[in-house]
């Protein structure tokens, strides 16, 4: 809001009166906000308003019997909060459980996308034959269409008629009977997998694009020190991608945790409760079973936890690009 | 780096490995779309018993795949190419200037990213049914409306990548093209853009794969006209069956310009990146 | 430049007072309906067919009956089940829906509560023929009991027991189930080396809320008080959710794979013999697409408790089907009270019901030799005589995926192996309950 206020009218209206330098003094100061005010304006309309409505929607008794003309949904204060952090009582219960799935299953998720987002980019790193390929192939999770391939995974878990039990039960023989995975316990581990099968091709693209920053000197200089292989990795590689892991690590963390589309099409409208991460949880408070001022309120909750976070990484990693604003 | 055999061996067991996690999803997606249907709903195999092509045909008639298809070019492109302008003007203007509120707009910028999309269904849903009721602009299950859906997810990012691909870029160059007498947008347009182009196309490909793939506000946003492939898909699961064959061969039809687009771009995003998220 | 800056500012502003209205608590509704638009109409039509497609081929020369009827025009838009609610929903909300709707007749009361239907009222009934041309049943799924119907029955089905022919001879069993103890032990019989008793659709909160329901009433359990408070917990309700999760759990006379189905997948399984048995809604259409004759399948009742079951535990179906609505901020009321009317007139039943594969619910459109196939004739004589509308209470949509989720969740746990108890049962009908905001 500050942004605004602080926008001063189109430089051209001001020009006419004080001298031709001043003018374009005042142009000059006035350019930055010329050129944000397309993205302020979307900002804005596409989210600080909507952020706004959802705020207030969450301070409302908002069921099926207002939905029609919201307006006149009574007021609950608290109400609704109140509610959702109640841990003792069930709705209370059941977020708070889903809150701590969707964190074991974002630390896992980007974790293991990490890691083989590092390592892929870490042997990809020198050339050899068929790098440009295998680099194209790893893309390829990324760049397919999250419905296409989250349902393909589905239809790989499959219980009886599914690749994965036929791999690893009749054709491997690692697992004892047709487990399942779309339902049931197992449920967590097929999202994790579906999840890390979908990010870490970006993790590997970021670090690949980090390891080009690395001088090539370096490694020389540490090779006549005679440092092996791993040791350079170690001493050279993995300090050099700090910056960019502070990075590529929050931005996981955020698509992870906020990551609606994997589950929904994964499990459907219900998930199971081993896997029912927070998003879904949420649309289910709010479109089944038609409460959206619960829904709001348990987002609102969701939005300050994650701000908190965020806050809390960015300044114990001290990233300093803002720093000089 | 001298490689020792170890590492040799290591690399091409990983990568192996890793090659073949991408990729089982879509070798799944060919062989069953090339299966009759009754073989498809039976126990898995990795080849076809029989090899048939009419689900490539059948999935033009069970929905209309190619109006979806056509839907879904305009919103992506769409939303790519506003998020993608609004972005370059947006980051030019952070990175290039110091003024108030810079820290504001930045700080608000990264602390959109961590909204959730959920949050905003139903009061974005209310925004554009009560423009639409005040202004008379259709919003509400109009591409328009998708488009401008779908720069939430994609601007915030956008933004951020930019300044950090723009703040890459040496100063001297469009101080130059000032001094030679281009306003700041001809320096703008002349110089930073064409400097900026591996940043912009990062940036580009991440606005056209979210607005591609996206499925819950499209699910409520569209109607028949204005429906996206990722809902469309959806139309293969009916009351009475579901066509797998038909799933998996409308999905690879529907991926194959995204991912080959993606690949030719590659070269672009590594080095946009490289600048971009990493500095 | 300035023009389209001011319009942004004008954009802003207009966000801005727009979130202003939003915290004054009022947003605009556009009006309550009326006749703005006399010679279009918008309607909904959910999926019936074997796919979206399908059900505009057959829609659509009955629509251009209507308009050379009428005059007025019909814009069709078929809608698939996932999204209908949710469309149904935002339509709600905006006040920008269609003039006319399919919904699931099991929604009307949810709907109803939302006062986003038009209320059938005595004139508006008799405008389309009078309440009398509908079969009772079909008619009492149409609202809650005491107010004017929020749509009237366009399709009916019921639930019935397919049974495979071939599969019970060889087991030498001669005729169908009558009672769920010889469901039980005829499943028995027919349970092994590949094959099953009994096909479920465990991962379908619909299908599992609809047996819960059915089972419930055998069992009179309640899951609504009178005065519509949620009840899913009851001693009674209980007893009947375990006595469908057992035949997973206990009885084994159904697949524990059967625990993740939610694509018709026990149909197929039916279809191709894996399950001897299957309770359904009117299957014939599906099971011939999955390639099975008529003759080499029965339909019978699904079974009571005992052969003498008589009152309210003599039900063994939900009255299922889909009601037509007409959406209250229509803007061509009197078109749209035409549409139904054509919509419900004897010829147009005969022909979509045939069509569909369902029952008609207007009484006179019954006789047609169409519907007179011995299923057919057997489902008509449950909805006419055993079946009874689910709950119409406004918490109605959300007993069906709460109950039927938590079925979900004791099929899953039954299918892994882990004991479902009494307790476990309770305590999963006592989560799901909670999870309404009423209780």
């Amino acid at each position: 809001m500050t942004v605004t206020t602080a926008a001063p009218p189109s430089p051209a209206a001001e020009a006419p009166a004080r001298g031709p330098r001043r003018a374009v003094r005042l142009r000059r100061a006035a350019l930055p906000y010329v050129l944000l005010l397309p993205a302020l304006v979307l900002e804005l309309l596409v989210h600080l308003v909507p952020m706004t409505v959802g705020a207030v929607m969450s301070f409302k008794e908002l069921t099926q019997f207002f939905v029609r003309d919201w307006g006149s949904a009574p007021w609950t204060g608290l109400g609704n909060y109140r509610v959702a952090v109640r841990f003792d009582a069930p709705v209370g219960q059941a977020l708070l459980h889903s809150f701590l799935i969707t964190c074991g299953f974002t630390v896992l998720s980007v974790g293991l996308s990490w890691l083989l987002g590092t390592a892929a980019a870490i042997l990809t790193q020198e050339r050899f034959r068929g790098r440009a390929l295998l680099r194209g192939v790893f893309l390829i999770p990324y760049a397919l269409p999250v419905y296409a391939a989250v349902i393909t995974w589905s239809f790989m878990f499959q219980r009886d008629n599914g690749l994965v039990n036929h791999l690893f039960h009749d054709q491997l023989h690692l697992a004892s009977g047709h487990p399942f995975w779309l339902i049931g316990g197992n449920s967590f581990a097929a999202l994790v997998t579906v999840s890390v099968w979908r990010s870490w091709p970006f993790a590997f693209l970021c670090l690949t694009a980090g390891l080009q920053n690395i001088p090539r000197e370096l490694y020389e200089a540490a090779a006549m020190d005679g440092a092996g292989i791993w040791q350079q990795i170690r001493r050279i590689t993995m300090p050099s991608l700090r910056p960019v892991n502070q990075v590529l690590v929050l931005v996981l963390f955020l698509w992870t945790f906020n990551d609606f589309n994997t589950p929904y099409v994964l499990f459907g409208k219900s998930a199971p409760d081993a896997a029912d991460v927070i998003s879904i949880h949420i649309y289910q408070s709010s479109f089944i079973t038609w409460n959206f001022g619960s829904g709001a309120a348990m987002s609102v909750l969701l939005l300050l936890f994650l701000l908190l976070v965020t806050a809390g990484y960015l300044i114990a990693t001290t990233r300093g690009r803002d720093a000089d604003a | 780096m001298r490689e020792t055999r170890a590492f040799v061996w290591t690399r091409r067991i990983v990568l192996t490995l890793l090659a073949a996690f991408a990729l089982t999803p879509v070798y799944v997606m060919l062989s069953a779309s090339l299966k009759p249907l009754a073989e498809v709903q039976g126990a898995f195999r990795w080849l076809p018993g029989r090899l048939t092509l009419r689900p490539y045909l059948d999935i033009w008639h069970t929905v209309p795949l190619a109006h979806y298809f056509v839907n879904s070019l305009i919103v992506a492109t769409g939303s790519t190419l506003a998020s993608v302008v609004v972005a370059v003007f947006a980051a030019y203007g952070v990175s290039r200037h110091r003024f108030r509120g810079r820290r504001l707009f930045t700080v608000t910028v990264l602390s959109t990213q961590m909204f959730p999309g959920i949050l905003f269904l139903l009061p974005m849903f209310l925004l554009f049914v009560n423009i639409g009721n005040a202004t008379g602009i259709a919003l509400y299950g109009s591409r328009g409306g998708l488009i401008l859906t779908y720069l939430t997810f994609s601007l915030p990012f956008s933004i951020w990548m930019l300044v950090g691909y723009l703040d890459s870029i040496p100063r001297d160059l469009d101080e130059a093209a000032l001094t030679d007498g281009c306003g700041p947008l001809g320096a703008l347009l002349r110089v930073v853009v064409p400097a900026a182009v591996p940043g912009i196309v990062a940036v580009a490909v991440y606005a056209f794969m979210t607005a591609w793939g996206e499925v819950l506000f499209a699910s409520v946003m569209t109607n028949d006209t204005t429906r996206t492939l990722a809902v469309g898909l959806q139309g293969y699961a009916t009351e009475t069956d579901v066509y797998w064959n038909q799933v998996m061969a409308a999905s690879l039809v529907v991926s194959v310009p995204v991912v080959a687009g993606f690949l030719l771009l590659q070269r672009y995003l590594v080095a946009g990146l490289t600048a971009g998220a990493v500095k | 430049m300035p023009n389209p800056k001011a319009r942004a500012l004008a954009v802003v502003a207009a966000a801005l007072a727009l979130t202003a209205t939003a915290c004054g608590g009022g947003t605009t509704i556009s009006g309550s309906g009326g006749n703005a638009h006399p010679r279009t109409l918008t309607y909904w039509a959910s999926n019936q067919g074997a796919s979206l497609a399908d059900d505009k081929r057959v829609l659509a020369p009955e629509l251009a009956k209507f308009q050379r009827q009428t005059g007025i025009k019909v814009k069709l838009e078929v809608i698939g089940w996932p999204d209908l609610l949710n469309r149904v929903l935002a339509a709600t909300i905006s006040g920008q829906g269609p003039d006319v709707l399919n919904i699931g007749n099991t929604w009307s009361a949810s709907l109803q509560a939302t006062g986003a239907l038009m209320p059938f009222d005595a004139g508006t009934l008799a405008a389309i023929g009078g309440r009398d041309r509908f079969a009772p049943a079909a008619l009492a799924a149409t609202g809650a009991a005491g107010r004017d119907p929020a749509a009237v029955p366009l399709y009916s089905l019921s639930y019935g027991l397919y049974w495979n022919r071939k599969l019970f001879r060889q087991a030498g069993i001669a005729r169908p189930p009558a009672t769920w103890d010889e469901l039980t032990a005829d499943g028995r019989k027919l349970t092994g080396a590949g094959h099953w008793g009994l096909a479920v659709e465990g991962a379908s909160f619909a299908e599992n809320a609809h047996h819960a329901f059915i089972l419930g009433q055998q069992h009179s359990a309640d899951f609504f008080t009178a005065d519509g408070r949620p009840r899913f917990n009851s001693p009674r309700a209980v007893a009947a959710v375990k006595q469908f999760v057992d035949f997973m759990a206990k009885d084994k006379i159904t697949a524990p794979g059967d625990a993740e189905y939610a694509a018709q997948q026990s149909v197929q399984d039916f279809a191709s013999g894996k399950a001897a048995m299957l309770m359904w809604q009117s299957a014939a259409s599906s099971l011939k697409a999955h390639g099975m004759r008529p003759d080499d399948y029965g339909v019978a009742p699904v079974p009571f408790q005992t052969a003498d079951a008589s009152g309210r535990t003599r039900v063994d179906s939900m009255v299922a089907g889909i009601n037509l609505a007409v959406f209250r901020n229509s803007q061509n009321h009197d078109g749209a009270v035409k549409f139904v009317k054509f919509m419900t007139s004897t010829t147009e039943q005969k022909t979509l019901n045939a069509a569909y594969g369902s029952i008609p619910p207007v009484t006179q459109a019954q006789g047609d030799p169409a519907f007179a196939s011995a299923d057919l004739t057997t489902l008509r004589e449950v909805l006419a005589r055993t079946a009874t509308p689910l709950p119409q209470v406004p918490d109605e949509s959300q007993f069906e995926t709460l109950v039927g989720t938590a079925v979900k969740d004791l099929f899953a746990d039954a299918a892994a192996g882990r004991p479902v108890t009494e307790a476990s049962v309770r305590a999963a009908l006592t989560k799901a309950q909670q999870q309404l905001p009423t209780s």
